[in-house]
């Protein structure tokens, strides 16, 4: 097999490239994923969309991505429903740091574009009545937030893509990636050897191990996220509700089910993607305390699923100086579908050499090489 | 009975029709068909349309039922109430 392109992983990041790219014409774009359709951590993430993020090129990324899911049931022209919904995003408060950071955050996004505000315990009692306000010093709102279904955007993007000619290999492993004076010749799989001179590392959670193939060292890692989901119930809240020093995000998704998750400070580093004991009691005594009637809600599932986290916590969207024609779409740090539009678009117009839509230099993988990790971006669950 | 009246998930209510459609459009696992009808992902986990779709994809693609694969399946057994959990926890320290 010969393809112009070797796209490897096809979840959100890495469908949402396939399908820009050949919207512009690219032709023998080829996609390789060892699991079924969004089978990894898209398929395994909370499924919100949001703009509040205490870092610019988060801002910027969240904020035209969601330009995108304002259009996408239309532009992908997909036959099942994205399950699009904007009802916004509270950024809970406890402390007086976060009071301070979270208002300072909001004038950058205000700066950005993006409609937040700063709201007292009250004014946000109005938008969630079962907030517990014994715990809220302040909160932020921004009402362009939102939520999609993982599986069926992903969907939606794969059928718009195999529409323009992608070709896609489901349970397919990518085995090696040959290079040959530093040029990419061939990427092995389980059952081809395809000729091609680009290849995407688009790979989530393996994105490390992928890079490994080809000889690049990337400064990424995995981590167990978990996460779990509710009984449905009639509709009782409209925004996600989030803290970072409660460490929970909480949001009754269209189905009516409640998916909520936290994080594990002690989760070692690696590709474990199991449900524990101790996530679910924590999870009900944090859930319990914040948004106290959602107690009475039956838990169905858990599951986890891998944040492929990079030192700033920000992505990495870039080509490789040391190694022309691969290129990069990982580090997303548990934010990889929200950003999924962008990446696409960004990626395309890298690989085909075009002018980005945004400035994309503090996205480079470079930006790590002697920097001390400093500024990060603290908005993340 | 029309393959409309029959319904394959009470969970989620999805018909014979809804699967056959998919099974046709290309979704033949039971973990795709899961992610975009939302099957087996109710409060009976499973247990009432596993064998109905395996049923059904082992027709489509006329393959033994015992080499079709099953369903992911994940805790918990059965729905508890997030704050019985709390209170359990309380009552163990």
């Amino acid at each position: 097999m010969k393809a112009n392109i070797v796209i490897i992983g096809a979840g959100i990041s890495g469908v949402s490239i396939a399908y820009n790219l050949a919207k512009k014409g690219v032709k023998d774009i080829v996609v390789f994923d060892d699991n079924y359709l969004s089978g990894g951590a898209t398929g395994r993430c909370g499924a919100g969309i949001r703009q509040q993020w205490g870092t610019k090129n988060n801002c910027i990324l969240a904020k035209k991505s969601v330009e995108f899911f304002e259009t996408a049931q239309v532009e992908l022209d997909y036959p099942r429903d994205i399950e699009f919904k904007q009802e916004g995003y509270l950024v809970v408060a406890t402390t007086k740091e976060e009071d301070i950071q979270f208002a300072k955050n909001v004038k950058l996004q205000n700066s950005l574009g993006i409609p937040a505000k700063v709201l007292t315990p009250k004014e946000a009692q109005k938008i969630v009545p079962h907030l517990n306000l014994d715990i809220v010093t302040s909160a932020t709102f921004c009402p362009t937030d939102g939520h999609l279904n993982p599986f069926t955007v992903t969907d939606a993007y794969y059928l718009a893509a195999k529409r323009l000619g992608v070709k896609f290999f489901y349970q397919e492993k990518v085995l090696d990636i040959i290079v040959k004076d530093n040029n990419i010749t061939k990427v092995i799989t389980e059952k081809y050897e395809v000729i091609t001179n680009k290849v995407v590392n688009a790979a989530g959670g393996y994105a490390k191990e992928v890079g490994d193939m080809a000889g690049i060292d990337i400064p990424v890692y995995s981590e167990n996220h978990e996460i779990l989901v509710t009984e449905p119930i009639e509709k009782i809240q409209g925004p996600m509700v989030i803290s970072f020093s409660l460490n929970i995000y909480c949001q009754q998704v269209p189905h009516g089910s409640f998916i909520m998750g936290r994080s594990d400070p002690s989760m070692p580093k690696g590709h474990n993607i199991d449900a524990s004991w101790h996530f679910l009691d924590e999870m009900a005594k944090t859930v319990c305390s914040i948004l106290p009637p959602i107690g009475d809600l039956r838990v169905i599932r858990q599951w986890g699923g891998l944040y492929n986290l990079s030192p700033d916590r920000q992505p990495i969207i870039s080509d490789v100086k040391e190694l022309p024609g691969f290129y990069l779409a990982c580090g997303f740090s548990g934010h990889g579908f929200m950003f999924a539009p962008m990446t696409g678009i960004l990626l395309s117009e890298i690989i085909l050499g075009e002018e980005t839509t945004v400035d994309v230099t503090e996205l480079h993988i470079d930006r790590f090489k002697n920097s001390d990790f400093k500024d990060y971006e603290k908005s993340v669950v | 009975m029309s393959k409309k009246d029959i319904i394959i998930c009470r969970c989620e209510d999805v018909t014979l029709e809804d699967l056959q459609n998919l099974i046709e459009e290309g979704y033949t696992s039971f973990e795709e068909i899961k992610r975009i009808l939302r099957v087996g992902m109710g409060p009976c986990q499973g247990n009432t349309c596993g064998q109905l779709v395996q049923r059904e994809l082992a027709k489509f693609t006329n393959t033994p039922i015992s080499e079709i694969e099953t369903h992911k399946v994940r805790p918990l057994i059965t729905g508890v109430k997030l704050k019985s959990i709390v209170e359990a926890l309380k009552n163990e320290s």
